[in-house]
């Protein structure tokens, strides 16, 4: 074993909240060797980032640190005087946030700002220049001295993390803690932040605490794992070893929520974590997931199981832990068979538009999407952010009017671009689920006035036969009738993305559209809500659009895929075909940026840069400036036709389809190499 | 609908505590503990007292002349002096409690309720009408308040209601600007979003939808535009504008007797003015507490 870096020992730690002391951590223990990268996963509340702010020695006023020691080095770091700490939070330390864009300093050049972490280290000024401008070229910022002139707003997401790497990696730090650092980010920006990551752990020899949430991320990442779970870890070991075999039920639970490996809605049924986690502080004399285990027996209620060791550096804390495969289902393997979509076309939007004003100049946020949403199919949309998914729905949906020329039809009838233009009927038809339900559902209504109001105001029902299809609807969302009464804020994310679907359901829709509906919720959750989307589909016969940036959710739930890009359809055919390939090579860089949890190195492109402004857009192909396979000038002069280059399967390019087969089942080509800035 | 009963499991478990109602109820508590509140309400509370039972607390009739008492030093008849009309001060000090405390809430409700409206009306539609309104609040704010009030009262003449409408008049565009701003960010908010996808008329959008997630800076800007309110009343009485000339006004009674401060008879002067001190700096002390728990 290599030297240890970091060393937790049974780290307790409680907040006070209103007097009273609640537990978050309730005796971590793990070590990070040098040069060692270690994940901590786990979902929301869990105790990933108390734990990083704890190594840190950042947590908040009303935190306690109840027992236990972490030993930077060997020395006791809670034992530490403020100035001490603050040295090493100077010199050894390192910390990279979620957001970054609130991590730099707005109205400070990103010179200056980074060389002021130069500067802490008792170098001089013109040195810290140099090696500012040095180490923005380690993290792969094409022009630094440009980049420096700059303030944090004029640079993009993916930039302003790199430089908030740089200024982590300014103190060659012992510990570089990073916490959900690409979480913001879209899939492709992802990637190349990943790999930006693992080269420089590889140059600097830091070693790293990865805080994540995706599993498929700390796999790719991380050497170790640690499994969080209330505040427990639970289970401890190398990361491939413990994604292939978890000997945790938590592990187990967690691995069958996500869909992966081609997952599909009629294959299986996703599985679920049963209740929720344990409330804050919560009293639990036994096993920490005892209440959510299947495996659950007396022993597990009255003891709590120590983190058994299982040779070979793994660790699981279960008394049953040779057993926890055999954790037993909660959802049904099936989900209920889906009718056969029929083809006929439902919702048709032909040469659909949308050009914003911004500061006197024209954006183009939709150029010519024509496409039809087919009676009971759900369509899914991909694409970065910036791509306009969110627009083309609210397009849809009406609350954003389309430009002149664009034509929406509702079953062949023509639909009004504006919502309060339209018949009671066609606003019924097309309904949404909204991606935060935080935001969706008012903090200040009960439950049963969110979903009375909408069944009043879109079947115009009153009194008991209101409240006769309100429980009806609950129920069809899993919604216990007792809680009706409940405001949002007592409800849990998945309970209030319930609330969110029933009210989406109300009126009978015929389309639904599901604008990232489980991007702000846990996996266990985020798989529930999935299997009920699933079967509410097959009962009623609704058809969905589906906004997603997780492929592996999209591939689930999806029958026909939309690719769009800079506002323009890229690629549109049945979900299967898409995946399968011969794919657009815009689609192939978002395939690849995908981490797997298989670990396995798929064969890679990468895209540079970011995603041009709509305002701006590239001549010709948009995509040219970015596509790892370009071929040439026409790609700069001509934007090739959306054609038929499949049965069903239509693509935006100018290589031809038997073309892009061969070549992608070949070694994929390296990504040019362009000015990123 | 067997297939996925066993989902149903997770809500099977009890849920937090409705955590709105325990908020409400911690922030209640907060309130009633910090020491701010407390002697705020204790201060603006004498004067409400004051203004309501009056009659029984005053010692003497406060509209009574005795010009053979003129001027009396206090003393232990007369806790707080006579005026020069030998009237009582201690019993014009309580009484002219209820002049203000009348006026003064009247205003700043009227001008909270149409600058709410305001606000909301502005803040959701946006566009020309939200232009157009903001550039005529924008104009009224630009003059100074007194002088707005004073140019009002002039032209209708002094009364009790002319009084209320001129300060609420002023208050309106002040409130509005505040609730507009709070509306802006609640408008973005999908929920609003979803209203209009059951075609939501825009009062109900307004007033069921928005109103109840903006109460709390409305709440913050009430408590702080009464203290103002109350200053208004007393410089427009001390300036000449008193709602009702006959009864005891602080304002007026101060303007009635600065003059008599260089013949040593401080008294009629003193007495009022540490009454409307006390009660705005009460009214603040309350303000301050409230937007604290609000800020939190």
């Amino acid at each position: 074993m290599t030297d240890v870096a970091i060393e937790l020992q049974d780290l307790q730690i409680a907040y006070t909240v209103r007097g009273v002391d609640r537990r978050v951590l309730r005796g971590v223990s793990f070590s990070i060797g040098q040069g060692e990268s270690y994940g901590l996963v786990g979902e929301s509340g869990c105790g990933k980032t108390t734990a990083a702010f704890a190594i840190m020695r950042y947590l908040p006023r009303n935190a306690k640190v109840l027992s236990g020691s972490i030993r930077l080095n060997g020395e006791d770091m809670l034992a530490m005087s403020g100035g001490k700490v603050r040295r090493l939070q100077a010199t050894t330390l390192s910390m990279v946030y979620q957001n970054p864009a609130s991590a730099l300093n707005p109205s400070i050049r990103v010179g200056r700002q980074l060389a002021e972490a130069f500067e802490v280290l008792d170098v001089a000024k013109e040195e810290a220049e140099t090696r500012s401008e040095a180490m923005l070229q380690k993290v792969q910022i094409s022009d630094p001295q440009r980049v420096m002139r700059r303030y944090p707003h004029q640079l993009s997401g993916g930039m302003q993390q790199r430089v908030v790497i740089a200024m982590a990696l300014a103190k060659n730090p012992t510990l570089l803690v990073l916490d959900e650092p690409t979480t913001g980010l879209d899939a492709t920006v992802e990637a190349e932040v990943l790999d930006l990551i693992a080269a420089l752990r590889q140059e600097f020899g830091t070693s790293v605490l990865f805080i994540s949430h995706n599993l498929a991320v700390v796999a790719k990442m991380c050497e170790r794992v640690g499994v969080l779970y209330a505040g427990r870890l639970v289970e401890e070991g190398p990361a491939q070893e413990i994604f292939r075999d978890p000997r945790h039920p938590y592990t187990v639970g967690l691995l069958r929520c996500i869909p992966r490996g081609g997952l599909r809605k009629d294959e299986t049924a996703l599985d679920t974590i049963p209740g929720f986690l344990p409330r804050l502080g919560a009293d639990l004399p036994g096993c920490v997931f005892e209440p959510r285990c299947g495996l659950a027996k007396e022993v597990c209620r009255e003891h709590e199981p120590e983190l058994i060791p299982l040779g070979n550096g793994r660790a699981s804390r279960c008394h049953f832990h040779d057993r926890a495969h055999e954790l037993p289902r909660v959802a049904p393997a099936r989900l209920p068979a889906a009718q056969a979509a029929n083809g006929k076309p439902l919702l048709e939007v032909e040469h659909g538009s949308k050009t914003f004003k911004q500061e006197g100049q024209e954006v183009q946020a939709l150029v010519d999407i024509s496409l039809a949403v087919r009676v009971g199919e759900v369509l899914g949309l991909v694409g970065e952010s910036g791509s306009g998914k969110t627009t083309l729905a609210r397009l849809l949906l009406g609350l954003t009017s389309p430009d002149e020329g664009s034509a929406l039809a509702l079953d062949g009838e023509p639909l009004a671009g504006r919502v309060q233009k339209r018949t009671n009927e066609q606003v019924r038809s097309l309904q949404i689920v909204f991606q935060n339900p935080d935001g969706a559902l008012n903090r200040r209504h009960s439950v049963r006035l969110i979903i009375g109001r909408a069944l009043y105001k879109l079947l115009g029902l009153h009194g008991n036969d209101r409240d006769e299809r309100t429980s009806q609807l609950v129920e069809s969302v899993r919604f216990d009738q007792s809680l009706l009464g409940a405001k949002p804020a007592q409800l849990s994310g998945g309970l209030k993305q319930r609330v969110a679907i029933a009210r989406a359901f109300a009126g009978d829709p015929r389309i639904v559209l599901c604008d990232e509906p489980t991007s702000a919720l846990d996996v266990s959750v985020q798989a529930a809500i999935l299997n009920l989307l699933v079967e509410l589909q097959t009962q009623k016969g609704v058809s969905y659009v589906f906004i997603s940036h997780d492929l592996g959710v999209v591939r689930y739930i999806s029958d026909r895929i939309a690719v769009m890009y800079l506002g323009r359809l890229q690629e549109i055919g049945d979900a299967e075909t898409v995946f399968a390939g011969p794919h657009h090579p815009y689609t192939e860089a978002l395939l690849s940026a995908v981490p797997n949890l298989e670990g396995e190195e798929r064969t890679r492109i990468r895209l540079e840069g970011e995603i041009p402004s709509a305002a701006n857009p590239p001549s010709g192909c948009v995509f040219h400036t970015r596509c790892p396979r370009f071929l040439g000038d026409i790609c700069v002069q001509e934007e090739p036709p959306l054609a038929e280059v499949e049965p069903g399967h239509l693509m935006r390019c100018h290589i031809p389809v038997e073309e892009l087969r061969r070549l992608q089942a070949e070694a994929p080509p390296m990504a040019q190499s362009k000015t990123t800035t | 609908m067997t297939t996925l009963d066993e989902q149903a499991a997770p809500i099977a478990i009890p849920i937090r505590p409705d955590e709105t109602k325990v908020e409400r109820h911690e922030r209640l508590r907060l309130l009633v503990r910090s020491p701010t509140f407390l002697i705020g309400c204790f201060l603006a509370g004498i004067w409400v007292v004051c203004a309501i039972f009056g009659n029984l607390i005053a010692p003497h009739d406060p509209v009574s002349p005795d010009i053979l008492s003129k001027f009396e030093a206090p003393s232990a008849q007369h806790l707080f002096g006579t005026d020069k009309l030998g009237q009582d001060v201690l019993s014009r000090v309580i009484l002219g409690a209820r002049s203000v405390l009348v006026v003064a809430p009247l205003a700043t409700i009227l001008g909270t309720v149409l600058g709410t409206t305001i606000g909301l009306v502005t803040g959701y539609y946006r566009g020309f009408v939200d232009e157009a309104t903001m550039r005529v609040v924008d104009a009224i704010l630009a003059i100074p308040l007194i002088i707005t009030a004073l140019l009002a009262i002039t032209a209708v003449g002094p009364s009790r209601k002319t009084l209320v409408l001129v300060i609420a008049f002023v208050f309106t565009p002040i409130i509005a600007k505040t609730v507009r701003a709070a509306v802006l960010g609640e408008a973005q908010l999908d929920y609003v979003q979803a209203a209009r996808l059951r075609n939501e008329h825009g009062p109900y959008v307004m007033f069921a939808e928005i109103l109840p997630n903006v109460t709390g800076p409305i709440i913050v800007e009430f408590t702080v535009r009464l203290g103002y309110a109350i200053f208004t009343v007393a410089t427009l009485a001390f300036l000449g504008f008193a709602a009702d000339p006959t009864i005891p006004d602080w304002g007026q009674d101060i303007s009635a007797h600065y003059q008599s401060i260089n013949a040593g008879y401080w008294w009629p002067v003193l007495f009022p003015s540490l009454a409307i001190a006390t009660l705005i700096v009460g009214i603040n002390l309350i303000a301050d507490a409230i937007a604290q728990l609000f800020e939190r």
